[in-house]
């Protein structure tokens, strides 16, 4: 049993900047900690994020993979890896544009606002949980991937360089969500919205057919949208061959998705009130 | 503190805030002197929970000011959110995570150490009632369970001034007066409080003075007594059960006091103010209606109720009002101008 009878305990006055902005980092983590909490107990989560990318995985290696022929070193799963791990972090964008639209609906957002924490730390909070759960899928789908066949054939800088860039790929992708899910509030919908940009934009590019095999039309489409890019450094680093073009046109899409949408998801999160 | 030696702790003035079209607050007054309730009451729509979000920084208004604790709620807002709590209708409890880790977070978030959150976090349980319940994860709990444990994650901070969004609407009676029985506690510790409610129960129950919004402006305010005084004493009620005699009736009791009946078009009810006149008036009008030849179900006296204030005030009731804002208010003033022809 407590009193209130000295109601005031945190001071009135404004703490000096250095301390908001260390604040603002572990507000931020403690966000990203709550997030991943609430991830790791609902079993849809956990089946979305980790059962959803190894059935791709075994479905294109072991059902489409046959009719799927392709110019590489270690045949079809060496060309099909780096396009699931691609596809991994862009959908794990998804959960991103849910999870900020469920908690503007039920008011989580303006609570959090009326207290006295970090203005960024409910998005950075949610990027943060977010890139960390995008990992551990990617980390669980190379795990399935070896037993399957497919090996990393250029060292492991390569391979870290590719998880890497999977993973920057999928921050900037979670940016774009980020805005979605808050611009649109509404979880359904937000869900829905995903779906429909995110499945025809990795479909339509080289992660899991070689984009000689589309009609002409569809080529010019596929070979210059970014998640084509992205993806081409990415098999570069995991196979080895010339990286350098990809790579740089990847990572300014990246910049430029980052530099564009980070501004209106922020500006989306301050307009949720 | 901020400099504000006048013993209030909630200063509202002349607010106003606009969505578009709609006026939500027409420039309303109110003051909370340090450690009282106030209780804010009107129907839904009545601008209510805009007044809340002004004064918890979450909205700006559009003119006027709102000072807590002596910050102002636009220019001061860092300070006003290190000064209030906010809990209402369970936002902020996260529901896949147990009682104690949603409070556990909050603290964190508060920057208490970690140590010190989880002490917090059980004190508080064991305060509400919840201790059994700590490591059970929220969608578990009961309606009334998750409101106490909202109200325990707006307290984390010791907050000195509280705001209480409807914080008992939607649950069941026995819900309800667990809440009550929570927040008469804290405020016997000295909290100063802010309440909105739609029901008049409530802040009859828990205020010590109530200001009654409706459509956006200050309507009445002053003590429940006080309120109930304007009424002008006990109220004589009938039931009309023929909907084509109701004119009738109402006419016939129109003259008795200086305040019009109100009439009730959809259950044919009728509730007359007889001042102190008492059972003298409640004869008098079963002698006028039974002259009128209108036969009548359910006669009573009985003490002005909350309601009542609200009928005499905005000629509708609150909670009808709240159920469909708009046409009870024509209704209303249609039933007065029926009573007055």
């Amino acid at each position: 049993m407590t009193t209130v009878a000295a109601p005031i305990t945190v001071a009135p006055t404004a703490p000096p900047i250095i301390r908001q902005a260390g604040w603002a980092v572990t507000d931020s983590l403690v966000m990203a900690k709550r997030n991943l909490l609430v991830w790791s107990r609902v079993p849809a989560y956990i089946v979305f994020t980790i059962v959803q990318p190894v059935m791709f995985v075994l479905m294109f290696r072991y059902v489409f993979g046959g009719a799927i022929h392709v110019p590489v070193k270690g045949g079809y799963v060496s060309y099909l890896m780096p396009g699931i791990i691609g596809q991994t972090g862009a959908f794990a964008s998804m959960g991103t544009a849910i999870s900020l639209a469920q908690e503007v609906q039920k008011g989580a957002i303006d609570r959090f606002r009326s207290m006295p924490i970090a203005r960024s730390a409910v998005l950075a909070g949610r990027l943060i949980a977010d890139v960390v759960r995008m990992l551990i899928t990617i980390v669980i789908v190379v795990g399935i991937g070896y037993a399957v066949g497919f090996r990393f054939q250029n060292g492991v800088g390569g391979a870290v360089c590719m998880v890497l860039l999977a993973t920057g790929f999928g921050l900037a992708v979670c940016c774009i969500s980020a805005f979605t899910g808050l611009a649109i509030r509404d979880e359904e919908s937000a869900q829905a919205f995903g779906l429909i940009w995110l499945f025809p934009l990795t479909f339509v590019s080289s992660a899991f057919v070689p984009i000689q095999t589309m009609p002409s039309w569809l080529q010019v489409f596929a070979r210059n949208q970014p998640i084509t890019l992205i993806i081409n450094a990415m098999r570069s680093f995991a196979l080895g061959g010339p990286v350098a073009h990809a790579l740089w046109t990847s990572l300014a899409s990246i910049a430029g998705v980052l530099i564009f949408f980070l501004p209106l998801a922020v500006r989306a999160y301050r307009r949720t009130s | 503190m901020g400099g504000n030696g006048t013993g209030q702790s909630i200063l509202v003035e002349g607010l106003e805030k606009r969505f578009g079209d709609v006026h939500a607050l027409r420039g309303i007054d109110f003051a909370v002197p340090r450690g009282s309730v106030l209780g804010l009451l009107g129907p839904n729509g009545a601008g209510k929970t805009t007044a809340v979000r002004i004064l918890t920084t979450l909205l700006t208004p559009d003119g006027g000011r709102a000072v807590v604790e002596g910050f102002d709620v636009v220019r001061d807002a860092a300070a006003v959110r290190r000064l209030l709590g906010l809990a209402g209708q369970s936002a902020a409890i996260q529901e896949e995570l147990t009682g104690r880790e949603n409070l556990e977070i909050i603290g964190r978030l508060y920057h208490l150490g970690r140590a010190e959150a989880g002490r917090r976090a059980d004190e508080l349980l064991e305060r509400f009632d919840l201790a059994p319940a700590a490591h059970r994860p929220a969608k578990t709990y009961s309606g009334g369970m998750q409101r106490r444990l909202d109200l325990a994650a707006s307290l984390v901070a010791h907050p000195a001034v509280l705001f209480l969004d409807e914080p008992t609407t939607g649950l069941d009676p026995r819900g309800r007066s667990g809440m009550w029985e929570v927040i008469r506690e804290l405020v016997a510790q000295g909290t100063t409080l802010l309440l909105t409610t739609q029901y008049l129960e409530e802040a009859d129950e828990l205020a010590d003075q109530i200001v009654v919004i409706d459509q956006g402006a200050v309507i009445a305010a002053g003590t429940s007594e006080q309120l109930k005084s304007k009424v002008g004493g006990d109220v004589v009620e009938f039931t009309v059960p023929d909907a084509s005699r109701l004119g009738d009736a109402v006419a016939a009791v129109a003259g008795l006091t200086d305040g019009d009946p109100f009439t009730d078009q959809e259950t044919g009810k009728v509730s007359v103010s007889i001042g102190d006149r008492g059972s003298e008036a409640l004869i008098e009008v079963v002698r006028r209606l039974d002259a009128a030849a209108v036969e009548i179900a359910g006669l009573s006296l009985r003490r002005p109720s909350l309601d009542d204030v609200f009928l005499a005030l905005t000629g509708h009731a609150a909670e009808e009002s709240a159920a469909t804002p708009g046409p009870p208010r024509r209704r209303g003033r249609r039933a007065r101008q029926e009573a007055g022809a």
